[in-house]
């Protein structure tokens, strides 16, 4: 193992950790907000990947010119996601957290229907990008471009949202309602309206991630389960409700991830996050930054 | 009445009750223990007047493929069940039932296909197993709250599976192929009959039914469900609230696994991604959820509901990979998860005060 | 060796940099009723909780009925025969009144035929009987607050916790606490209630203790606490330091 060969190991793996923090804080913003795990969110990634799979064959546009249409359109759908169904899901007496869950498996079973439906089961691919197959070449470091792209898009969107959380008024009403959902109406704050915006922003993360993963992977209706699952882990690992804490996480299992796959069987690279969660939530139950 | 109540609390302060009153108070505990007993003789009555019905289903129903759905909904109904005591009744979701299932599944049919060993043996051993397992895992995972706790155990479940995959000796991804043999209770293994194969699921959802019931007036049931309601509260009644969890997963464990071993048999071939992916340990969960978490006959009625629906929606609609199947499947979910949160059984329950418990059993 | 049922011995409890109990000593004499009481914030939640075994004292000890029990949880410390109820009531909201009951009668009781029986016997003295198969969500507060004590007295304690069982009662409700308190003495079970309305209280103990602040002010009878100097300022001070 060279030094170069780690440093690729290194590169590859926090490229892609980027981006599995992206997908996590969506789902992290989500839960923190209202204590709702979306098990739609590996669908919501299916969706934004189509989404740009059917502009760049619309419109021959690149993917990159693409991606910020992709992740409007997700911001509204997250939106409407909520106004249409999770709201009658937060509406039973209490917290009945477990139908939570269900509502949100059911409704990523019906988008995973409807894909097949309307796209078929077929494997899609973008091979129209600037960006594809070209990679940049530092010091014998090979990093792809798309998935540089999904890095740097990462690396920014965290910082917007460190902005958005802390400085602007919505941020703040945010963290109000994630406090105290009851009392904020006391101070004017609509609780429906921040979570529908909170489940827009949530959805528009996935957007960002997904449009760029339409450039390198493959797109089928079933795509999103496995980056589902990372998410989950991701997201329990950094500690739910805490952004930050997805991003360490992220990395984290993205250098895990790439390390398990030199060591062990390919198909077996899973494993390596996996011990690593079970590890850290057993010496720390909440997670690296929980705080529940 | 009022009178009766006012001598009730005049017995409280008079030191000596009088023997009028004491004897009016025996009676209302001999009115509420006779009622309770009522109850109890009513819900087995109806489960056996259910048992025998289901049994006599087969004698009209001669149809192999409905004859299928009906081994399906009793073999959900049974692992629904299972799951729900630890999930419904002592309140600790999990999402990676899935491994005690294929636990079962592999351990009889390697002990099968290897040493010879009847499946009648082969679950019993997978579901003992199974049980030392969850309470293997229960150690490090019971100290986890919530959400922490289910991606725990779905974490698990994923790995065994990668584990699984990559066994050669359990056939690796290429599964196990069970040979074919003459017909034989023995071997728990019949051609085309379906008939034995509806008998035994019967008898599995019956025994996890008489289970559940068994638990619903027993120490463990009790506590169990304190601890799910108010893990504090139970503790300075001097509940042991990690002894508590680790009885209810081996016990839910055990019984899952036995439903493996059965499934294995019936289908005569298993692979990693038919007994233990993530998305079985969802349906097992699911009918227990939809049905009404935390009672009785919940699964049993999610299972009848759920399991008929998508394997016929599936057969006409599904097929060819146009996704109705999963639409009309997705959408069934969605409605009843959101129309009624509590679970089907909440159609069912009549009294004000009754729906509150059940919205209350399906609090976690 | 003293006969004391319970004895605190130099018990401190910090949370973070806040001492929430700071070096506090009292006993507790079989068969009596003593009150734990003070202004806001004295400690008095805490300390209870400490007795109680809901977390273990920075420092000091706790000794029952002769026995060392500073480290045991509560569970264990139900089964030596301690038992509280909490001050916001903590309902299993799933089951039924009786069903309540047998969770903490099942302590002492076997079978859950026989616990149920005992759960029986314990709701008729508390004066929830009547209600026994209702659902525990459908009761008023007032009989919430009965199921917690009729809960408690289940696992048949030798010393009874009660935390602000009588407080925010209308004053017939507050008289048949009362008198619940004294037939649950009288029964044989030493009770240690925490309380903030003097009125109520401090007709029913027969000692009190008064924290301030996380240590002990002052103790002894009622009618010489409430003519003591240092509780009146402890009460009042508050009051004076606020204006």
């Amino acid at each position: 193992m060279t030094l170069q060969g780690l440093a690729q190991i290194l590169a590859s793996g926090l490229l892609m950790g980027l981006i599995y923090a992206l997908i996590a804080a969506g789902l992290s913003l989500i839960f923190g907000l209202m204590d709702v795990v979306n098990f739609a969110h590996g669908e919501f990634l299916m969706l934004a990947m189509y989404a740009t799979f059917g502009i760049v064959a619309a419109t021959a546009l690149d993917p990159v010119l693409a991606a910020p249409l992709v992740v409007g359109a997700m911001f509204v759908l997250g939106a409407f996601v909520y106004l249409a169904v999770i709201r009658h899901a937060m509406r039973a007496k209490a917290n009945i957290g477990m139908v939570q869950v269900f509502a949100t498996f059911g409704l990523g079973i019906t988008i995973r229907g409807l894909a097949q439906h309307l796209f078929t089961p077929d494997y899609r691919s973008i091979q129209t990008s600037w960006l594809s197959g070209r990679t940049l070449d530092v010091a014998g470091v090979f990093l792809p471009l798309p998935q540089l792209l999904g890095g740097a898009l990462s690396c920014l969107s965290f910082v917007a949202l460190y902005f958005v959380i802390r400085r602007t008024d919505f941020g703040r009403a945010l963290e109000a309602t994630r406090e105290d959902a009851g009392a904020v109406a006391l101070v004017g704050i609509d609780k429906n309206r921040v979570f529908a915006l909170g489940w827009g922003l949530g959805a528009a993360l996935v957007g960002i991630a997904g449009s760029v993963m339409a450039i390198f992977y493959y797109i089928h209706p079933d795509v999103g389960a496995p980056f589902a699952l990372i998410a989950y882990v991701t997201v329990a690992l950094g500690g739910f409700g805490s952004i930050f804490g997805a991003l360490a996480a992220g990395l984290l299992v993205g250098l895990v991830e790439a390390v398990s796959a030199t060591i062990l069987e390919p198909s077996m690279k899973a494993i390596g996050i996996y011990a690593v969660y079970l590890v850290v939530v057993f010496m720390r139950p909440r997670g690296l930054f929980g705080n529940l | 009445m009022v009178e009766q109540k006012l001598s009730a609390q005049n017995a409280v302060v008079a030191a000596p009750a009088e023997p009028e009153s004491r004897e009016r108070d025996s009676i209302d505990h001999d009115a509420s223990l006779r009622g309770f007993a009522r109850r109890r003789h009513r819900e087995l009555a109806v489960a056996a007047v259910a048992a025998v019905a289901v049994a006599l289903l087969p004698l009209a129903i001669h149809d192999v493929y409905l004859q299928n759905i009906l081994v399906l909904t009793l073999m959900y109904a049974a692992l629904s069940q299972s799951w729900n005591i630890l999930g419904g009744y002592c309140g600790q979701i999990s999402l990676g039932h899935a491994i005690y299932f294929g636990i079962g599944a592999y351990m009889s049919t390697l002990l099968y296909t290897h040493a010879g060993l009847t499946p009648w043996f082969g679950m019993v051993i997978g579901g003992g197993v199974a049980a030392l397992i969850a309470l293997t895992l229960g150690y490090p995972f019971f100290r986890l709250r919530g959400h922490y706790f289910t991606i725990a155990t779905i974490v698990v479940a994923e790995t065994g599976l990668l584990l699984v995959l990559n066994w050669d000796f359990a056939g690796g991804a290429q599964g196990i192929q069970i040979p074919y043999g003459p017909d034989s209770w023995a071997h728990l293994q019949f051609a085309r009959d379906k008939l034995p194969y509806i008998y035994f699921a019967l008898g599995f959802a019956v025994l996890t039914f008489i289970v559940t019931f068994a638990i619903e007036d027993s120490k463990w049931g009790y506590w169990w469900r304190a601890v799910k309601d108010n893990a504090e509260a139970a503790e300075s009644l001097g509940v042991v609230v990690f002894r508590s969890k680790m009885a209810a997963a081996a016990l839910s464990a055990f019984f899952t696994a036995i439903g493996g071993s059965f499934y294995a048999a019936f289908v005569s071939y298993i692979d990693p991604d038919s007994v233990m992916g993530f998305q079985f340990s969802l349906l097992i969960a699911l009918p227990a959820v939809l049905g009404g978490i935390g009672t009785l006959w919940g699964p049993a009625l999610g299972a009848l509901v759920l399991i008929p629906l998508t394997e016929l929606t599936r057969s006409y609609f599904g097929g060819s990979g146009n996704g109705l199947d999963l639409i009309i499947y997705g959408v069934l979910i969605m409605v009843i998860s959101l129309a009624r949160p509590e679970g089907l059984m909440s159609l069912f329950a009549r009294r004000r005060g009754a729906r509150a418990s059940l919205e209350a059993r399906a609090k976690q | 060796m003293s006969a004391h049922l319970l004895e605190v011995r130099n018990v401190t409890r910090r949370f973070g940099g806040l001492v929430a109990n700071s070096d506090v000593s009292l006993v507790v004499e079989e068969g009596e009723i003593l009150g734990l009481i003070g202004p806001n914030g004295a400690g008095k939640s805490t300390l209870f909780n400490l007795i109680a075994g809901l977390y273990p004292p920075t420092s000091g000890s706790i000794v029952f009925a002769g026995e060392e029990i500073t480290r045991l949880a509560a569970p264990a410390r139900c089964a030596l025969g301690i038992a509280r109820t909490f001050q916001v009531v903590r309902s299993f909201d799933s089951m039924s009144v009786v069903e309540n009951v047998v969770v903490g009668a099942l302590m002492r009781h076997a079978g859950a035929r026989n616990a149920r029986q005992k759960a029986l016997e314990t709701l008729e003295l508390t004066g929830l009987l009547a209600r026994a198969d209702a659902p525990a969500v459908a009761l008023t507060p007032p009989e919430k607050r009965r199921l917690e004590i009729a809960r408690a007295l289940a696992t048949e304690p030798r010393l009874l916790l009660l935390d602000e069982a009588l407080a925010g009662l209308t004053p017939s409700e507050a008289r048949d606490g009362v008198e619940l308190v004294r037939h649950i003495r009288e029964r044989g079970v030493t009770i240690v209630m925490v309380e903030h309305v003097m009125e109520v209280v401090m007709p029913l103990v027969d000692r009190a203790v008064v924290l301030d602040l996380g240590k002990v002010l002052a103790q002894g009878l009622p009618a010489e606490l409430v003519r003591d100097e240092r509780v009146i300022e402890a009460y009042l001070g508050a009051r004076h330091r606020a204006a």
